[in-house]
């Protein structure tokens, strides 16, 4: 058997295990299972990711015709290229991490089973969706991945508004597939095929209208908003927190939501034959950024939080495609994957040991009982902050120097959004971790330091976070040689990475040190006000002026509530009425109408066998007197 | 048979008039009368107008067949009076009534 097919069927076997006999076996058992199935495919891609690295072509698999309509063909192929195998390797290593936390997690669920058979479900899909080698293959795990969201956003299926939640998600999400159906669409009539090498070929031959594919780079961009949680769809994303926070950590964190930036890197040629989708990406990016960070600043869920930093930093990713930064877009995938499932899953071990409460106003000086928590969450918040040295700072960085070359505004706002984020993160972790404890004497008897499956992931993210950097050192560090990650891209990126021109050595210094200073205006105004002044959110109710509008997320829910649920409603009001009196209100008719006649006539049958015999002689006398006129 | 005989000198039309009026007054019967043992004996009255008819008819056209026929349902008859006896001893004895109009369970 092949390694590819290895890689997608080990999970696919730890869905069936635990989902067909999770049930009738321990927790331990099926949770361990799960766990090593997705363990064997990171080792797998790790042999993969080495074969590559000693110069080994891409490796390519295909197992049958998936589809076959007039002369268009399409094959179930896989394909492992250096862009897959680092997302292979994000996706099956965090994977394992998120699984092993989730066995002491999910400890005593009732669904303890059904909810491991979902995360190997969930790893298979996304797998077919990175490794699959045509756009068919990438949108059945962009479905499939869609499908694991729901089901695990709604895992807790008897809350009502959980499920609502997940609807939503997957509502918002079908509207972004529709976007890239289109856009797939366009590419069939066009190319007659979905493989990736002929789609691309055909686009840099010059056969595909530039018009032609700035409208797929458009319908493709589409379906990441809605995968990438961009605006306008991204308030399913905040919602979507309502699933168990594995699962927020995993999905809507480190791999699922990142789909919407593969694609686009997967189709830079593309995308770089359209400025104008490009144009649009920077755009929408750039405003979900800002929007995003401005909401973070006044949630005090501590998920909600994550969950809209989470938006923000995809919009920075985002930023970075749009002016074609895409080997440096990655690197803050990779980067972002680590410490931003790290803060997911410090947040869940908070919420584990507070009993499941998540409001930050009802936490503080959670750092005596939960040591471990409190450094890893530490040096999640330094890394996604910018902190100098940790991940984040680079990856940031050399998004922020390829926009300044490009787009000076751009630039600016971006930074500005860094420092939001910068704010937001550091007032949840100093409301969180630092003062006094403000939970009830319940709560704060149970406090304690989660197990030893919580804190282990944990601390493996945290190292990750902390030296993440190490992938993609800037060049300035490195004194002219060539950054790892970029270099490792460049035969997938091709032609698209030269465009791209370095800011010099000394402008990037300088962009160097506004980074650190906006790292440090957060760091130090966030402590002035949440620890020399121990200022504590103020309850909802309290929240006057300007501040209404972050906290009410904008309004945007309202807006779309407003704008398109109520419309639907409506019109769903007006047709089932139209319905109900038009159509239905027929056939009643038509049928209350028979039942009449039938009422009538049924009085011929009395039961009395003289009255039979008096019609049959009547019929007798009738037809004798016909006959005589005849 | 006699060639003198009075049935000779009757027009075929009478026995048709003689048994079309004994029929319609079995058959009003059958449809006016409530009692079971009264129904059955005009069945028997409409039975035999039309066995009368059938020995007219056979003298007339001078052919035996007719008259088997009759031999037949005299048979019948008695075959249906029997059966038909026996049918109204049992519901009588679970109604204690032998009106037809009470049976009427198979109304719609």
């Amino acid at each position: 058997m092949n390694t590819l097919f290895l890689i997608l069927l080990s999970p696919f076997f730890g869905f069936l295990f635990s989902g067909l006999a999770g049930k009738y076996l321990s927790e331990k058992l099926t949770g361990w299972i799960s766990s090593l199935s997705i363990l064997v495919s990171f080792f797998l891609s790790v042999q993969i990711f080495i074969g590559l690295g000693e110069g080994q072509a891409a490796l390519e698999s295909s197992a049958f015709t998936f589809l076959s309509v007039g002369d268009v063909f399409v094959n179930f192929a896989l394909q492992a290229d250096r862009l897959t195998s680092v997302m292979m390797l994000v996706i099956t290593g965090i994977g394992f991490l998120i699984h092993v936390y989730s066995i002491s997690y999910m400890h005593g669920d009732a669904g303890f089973y059904k909810f491991f058979a979902y995360l190997n479900l969930f790893v298979f899909n996304m797998l077919i969706l990175v490794m699959g080698s045509n756009f068919l293959m990438l949108f059945f795990g962009w479905e499939g991945v869609g499908l694991c969201s729901y089901l695990l956003i709604g895992f807790w299926y008897r809350n009502a508004e959980y499920g609502k939640a997940a609807r939503k998600a997957f509502i918002m999400n079908r509207i972004g597939d529709l976007g890239l159906l289109i856009g797939l669409f366009l590419v069939i009539a066009n190319c007659k095929s979905l493989e990736y090498r002929d789609v691309f070929a055909a686009a840099q031959s010059g056969a595909l209208s530039s018009g032609l594919v700035t409208a797929i780079c458009i319908s493709f961009f589409v379906g990441a908003m809605g995968k990438s949680a961009q605006i306008p769809l991204y308030t399913w994303l905040p919602d979507a927190m309502a699933g168990p926070t594995p699962v927020s950590a995993l999905i809507h964190a480190a791999t699922m939501v990142t789909a919407g930036v593969y694609l686009v890197v997967r189709c830079n040629v593309l995308f770089e034959m359209a400025p104008v989708a490009q144009q649009l990406i920077l755009w929408v990016g750039l405003a979900t950024s800002i929007l995003a960070a401005l909401i973070g600043l006044k949630q005090n869920d501590i998920k909600k939080v994550l969950a809209y930093s989470t938006v923000s930093q995809l919009g920075l990713m985002f930023i970075a495609l749009g002016v074609g930064a895409y080997s440096a877009a990655m690197f803050h995938l990779v980067t972002h994957a680590f410490f931003k499932a790290l803060l997911f899953l410090g947040s869940g071990s908070v919420i584990h040991g507070m009993g499941g409460e998540q409001d930050i106003r009802k936490m503080g000086g959670l750092k005596a009982a939960m040591p471990i928590t409190y450094y890893t969450f530490l040096i999640g918040t330094l890394a996604i902050s910018g902190m100098p040295f940790f991940s984040g700072f680079f990856s940031k960085d050399e998004i922020l120097a390829m926009i300044f070359t490009e787009q000076p505004v751009v630039w600016f706002l971006a930074v500005c959004s860094a420092l939001i984020t910068g704010i937001y993160m550091f007032r949840v972790f100093m409301v969180t971790f630092l003062g006094s404890f403000r939970g009830t004497e319940e709560q704060k008897k149970h406090l304690h330091e989660s197990p030893a499956l919580i804190t282990f992931p944990l601390i493996v993210l945290a190292l990750l976070s902390l030296a993440g950097g190490l992938l993609n050192l800037p060049e300035l560090f490195t004194h002219g040689h060539a950054q790892w990650l970029k270099n490792w891209l460049s035969p997938v990126l091709g032609n698209s990475q030269d465009t791209l021109h370095h800011p010099s050595h000394q402008t990037e210094w300088i962009l160097m040190g506004i980074a650190v200073s906006a790292f440090l205006v957060a760091w130090i105004y966030t402590r002035n006000k949440y620890i020399s002044k121990a200022a504590v959110p103020e309850a909802d109710e309290e929240i006057q002026g300007a501040a209404k509008w972050p906290a009410g997320k904008f309004f945007v829910d309202e807006l779309y509530d407003g704008l398109f649920v109520k419309t639907a409603e409506k019109a769903g009001t007006l047709f089932a009425k139209t319905d109900n009196s038009v159509f239905s209100g027929l056939m009643n008719w038509v049928s209350s109408g028979t039942s009449y006649l039938a009422g009538l006539i049924v009085r011929l049958q009395n039961g009395r066998i003289q009255s039979y015999l008096l019609y049959m002689v009547m019929g007798i006398i009738l037809m004798l007197v016909l006959n005589i006129f005849r | 048979m006699n060639p003198d005989s009075i049935f000779n000198t009757l027009d075929i039309s009478h026995y048709i008039y003689l048994s079309s009026v004994l029929f319609c007054i079995g058959l009003f019967g059958v449809l006016t009368r409530r009692n079971a043992i009264v129904l059955l004996m005009c069945i028997e009255l409409m039975l035999n107008a039309v066995n009368l008819l059938f020995v007219a008819f056979s003298s007339y056209m001078g052919d035996a067949a007719g008259q088997l026929f009759v031999f037949f349902i005299m048979v019948v008859a008695a075959a249906e009076a029997a059966v038909g006896l026996a049918i109204i001893v049992m519901i009588y004895r679970n109604t204690r009534s032998t009106d037809v109009g009470l049976f009427d369970k198979l109304k719609g």
